[in-house]
């Protein structure tokens, strides 16, 4: 049986069922973070002192990652555009970028993480670490769980591109809407943990 | 090319240039925000900062990247509903403190 709405639209709604169901999950996803953010303010106002981010965590590592971020959403929108504009090619590099851009931002997370760990700076070492290692962690899961979608659709998930091209477009649209709220998430992160 | 097409195409092209428009401002805004930082100033006035440039840049990405300036109403109301509710939850904790942000 044929998934209803992937490509028409709703008459009640406007919009394709998939549309509308990443917008409900995005939405689920402020409210995680918000909670978290939330318990920052709470532990951060409560302490009786608290460090700022700059004297504790590298500052140039998080200013590149937030560089490599912002590049990988121009990537992944580049992506979506390809499609529209019917070039396949184009969308498999801007793709291919977008999911080694992810992988860049890992690979410098992980540095970090070991610099930290190796110097005793684990989570139970402070509460400013067990906030940091709990909303940063939070964040890296997200970047991997895109990174897996978008690398579906780079990889085995583009045959569908061939039986249903605006299936596969809205496909790739869903993905890099949560693409970029992963980024709009770090655009927050950054500055809260790094830089106050 | 029908007229279709080719308006479609010049479409997308407009898009396209938006995009790096707003990837431009968001690496001009992401050295602001690092510099800005750099004046160490009270942590009041840094933290207003720092998350109004956040805000500004996030609404660039969810504009522009996730197409909210010109999505259905329909989302902009699960979204409108989502804030009121994120907001409520951010400021509870603000509203059991009164003695500044933390650092003291």
């Amino acid at each position: 049986m044929d998934i209803p709405y992937a490509v028409e639209v709703r008459r009640d709604t406007g919009l394709t069922n998939g549309k509308i169901g990443i917008w409900l999950f995005l939405a689920s996803e402020v409210m995680l973070f918000g909670a978290l953010f939330a318990s920052y303010i709470l532990i951060r106002t409560g302490a009786p002192s608290w460090p700022r981010g700059d004297t504790i965590l590298s500052v140039p590592m998080a200013t590149f990652n937030t560089l490599v971020l912002i590049s990988s959403s121009v990537t992944m929108v580049m992506a979506w555009a390809s499609l529209k504009r019917h070039r396949f090619e184009t969308f498999r590099m801007y793709m291919g970028v977008t999911i080694l851009l992810g992988l860049v931002f890992l690979v410098v997370k992980y540095f970090e993480y070991s610099e930290h760990i190796h110097a005793g700076e684990v989570p139970s070492h402070s509460n400013f670490l067990a906030i940091y290692y709990t909303l940063t962690g939070l964040h890296m899961l997200h970047v991997a769980g895109g990174m897996a979608v978008n690398a579906y659709f780079w990889g085995p998930g583009a045959k569908l591109w061939k039986t249903n091209p605006e299936w596969f477009t809205n496909r790739v649209e869903h993905s890099g809407l949560f693409w970029h709220f992963v980024d709009l998430v770090w655009i927050f992160l950054f500055p809260t943990l790094y830089l106050l | 090319m029908d007229t279709t097409t080719s308006d479609h195409a010049a479409d997308i092209d407009r898009h396209v240039r938006v995009y790096i428009t707003v990837f431009a401002s968001l690496m001009v805004l992401t050295i602001v925000t690092v510099a800005v930082s750099r004046f160490h100033l009270p942590v009041p006035v840094a933290v207003t900062v720092a998350l109004l440039v956040a805000t500004i840049k996030g609404s660039l990405v969810a504009c522009y990247f996730m197409h909210l300036i010109s999505e259905k109403k329909l989302i902009v109301a699960i979204l409108a509903l989502t804030v009121i509710f994120f907001i409520a939850l951010i400021s509870l904790p603000i509203l059991t403190v009164s003695n500044g942000l933390g650092i003291h």
